[in-house]
């Protein structure tokens, strides 16, 4: 392909609407071209500069109670609808539904209800710690081998809509083996591998804007160890089965060098 | 369907997309009072119409009516004046727009980024856009939508929604870089 073909699919490269084969041509030609790679090179950084920056207007509740107050009535029977209106009031019925999506709906609708938000975030580590299994099973730790940080953090900016921060970390014991992408809540995210003695460590990076909380938590389960903490707007989850303290100095170290 | 079951699938609509339904109209209107007004609409509309939606994607669908209700609002206030048609051929990307990029080569948009109104500056970049390049842009950006789904919510083709999308980001870059050339 030459560059003006290559040039006119950055759009869909960056939107990931590109099938693998035709993304992966695209891959090549830029590790060849700097010119080309500049162009897409901005271009995902604005796309990165839109979602970071933009602002997203939530509904006010004042909003949700006028529609409420405006649905017609008249609908069928009146006073039952009224009541059924009004059975929705304290929110915690809506869990009722069961249905997940009423449930997903319900963190962001009151962001207060502890144990919804305390169980949304054991689901995800589930998640990572599949995610961590998984690269152990298919031996799919790197997509990009290497202990360079500055060949790693832009092949992933590249792929994903952030820029996760990455330094090896070999002067303290944990080296970088390299970072690959994984599938996370729902979204891509960036998997940074690294190495403490025998074991495989996972650090999973994701934006998450709506954290329910920054401070670091704590999951353990199956002889593996998951460290959560949030930072500038990015969730870190770190994955091993190394002891939760050499994890946390893992992750300290890791948090303070970046 | 029975009411009661109606209510319960309207509630479930409801919850879970307001937010996005009042990020769109909020965005197209530009305008806190409009954008409620047009979403408190879009919602009666959405209600009277339960019955028909039948696909599986209650966002999509709920957005397209936001989009529907924005549009039938604009042409009954005016507020804008008279919207100029939009000539999709001399708005499509051409070589004079790709090469102003590649000549450029060291304009950063993350450099952009480090003053301290970055924020303001890109909201304002993204405010600017006339209403059909925004409201792709919204809906790729904000509200993560594919270009089937954005293709569905804006009823247009598929082609249309990468052109728009192509186009909407030169305009932005370009606005950007004017921005920074005046700092």
């Amino acid at each position: 392909m030459d560059c003006s073909t290559i040039r006119q699919q950055v759009d869909a490269y960056v939107d990931r609407e590109l099938d693998v084969a035709r993304a992966a041509a695209i891959d090549r030609h830029l590790a060849s071209c700097e010119a080309c790679d500049a162009i897409f090179s901005r271009q995902a950084q604005l796309r990165r500069a839109l979602r970071e920056h933009v602002t997203y207007h939530d509904a006010s509740p004042a909003l949700a109670a006028r529609i409420r107050a405006r649905l017609p009535a008249a609908h069928a029977t009146p006073a039952q609808s009224r009541r059924r209106w009004g059975a929705f009031l304290p929110r915690l019925q809506w869990l009722q539904f069961g249905a997940a999506v009423a449930a997903t709906a319900l963190l962001s609708w009151t962001a207060g209800v502890q144990y919804a938000s305390l169980s949304e975030d054991e689901l995800v580590a589930g998640q990572v710690m599949a995610g961590h299994a998984r690269s152990l099973l298919t031996s799919h730790v790197t997509d990009v081998a290497t202990s360079d940080q500055h060949t790693v953090k832009p092949w992933l900016s590249r792929k994903l809509d952030f820029s996760p921060p990455v330094t090896d970390l070999t002067p303290v014991g944990f080296p970088l083996l390299g970072g690959r992408l994984d599938y996370l809540d729902g979204r891509p995210v960036a998997a940074l591998a690294y190495q403490h003695r025998q074991h495989l460590i996972n650090l999973f990076v994701w934006p998450d804007h709506k954290a329910s909380s920054a401070a670091t938590q704590t999951f353990s389960k199956d002889g593996y160890n998951v460290l959560r903490w949030t930072e500038g707007g990015l969730a870190f989850w770190a994955v091993s089965d190394l002891n939760a303290g050499e994890l946390k100095d893992f992750a300290q170290a890791y948090a303070s060098a970046k | 369907m029975n009411e009661q079951s109606r209510n319960e699938k309207f509630e479930r609509l409801f919850v879970a997309h307001l937010d996005a339904a009042h990020d769109l109209a909020r965005w197209l209107t530009r305008d806190e009072r409009n954008a409620e007004d047009v979403v408190q609409e879009a919602y009666l509309r959405a209600f009277k119409f339960l019955d028909s939606f039948r696909g599986d994607n209650a966002r999509v669908w709920l957005l397209a009516i936001v989009r529907n209700t924005y549009y039938t609002w604009l042409r009954k206030n005016q507020v804008h004046g008279l919207s100029v048609p939009l000539d999709e051929e001399t708005m499509s990307a051409d070589d004079s727009d790709l090469s102003y990029a590649g000549n450029e080569a060291s304009y950063s948009v993350d450099a952009l980024l480090h003053q301290k109104d970055a924020k303001r500056l890109i909201n304002r970049a993204l405010e600017q856009l006339p209403d059909e390049f925004r409201e792709v842009v919204v809906l790729r950006e904000l509200e993560d939508l594919s270009y089937k789904e954005i293709a569905a919510v804006a009823d247009i083709p598929l082609g249309t929604v990468m052109s728009r999308l192509a186009r909407a980001r030169k305009l932005l870059l370009q606005h950007l870089q004017h921005v920074r050339q005046e700092a």
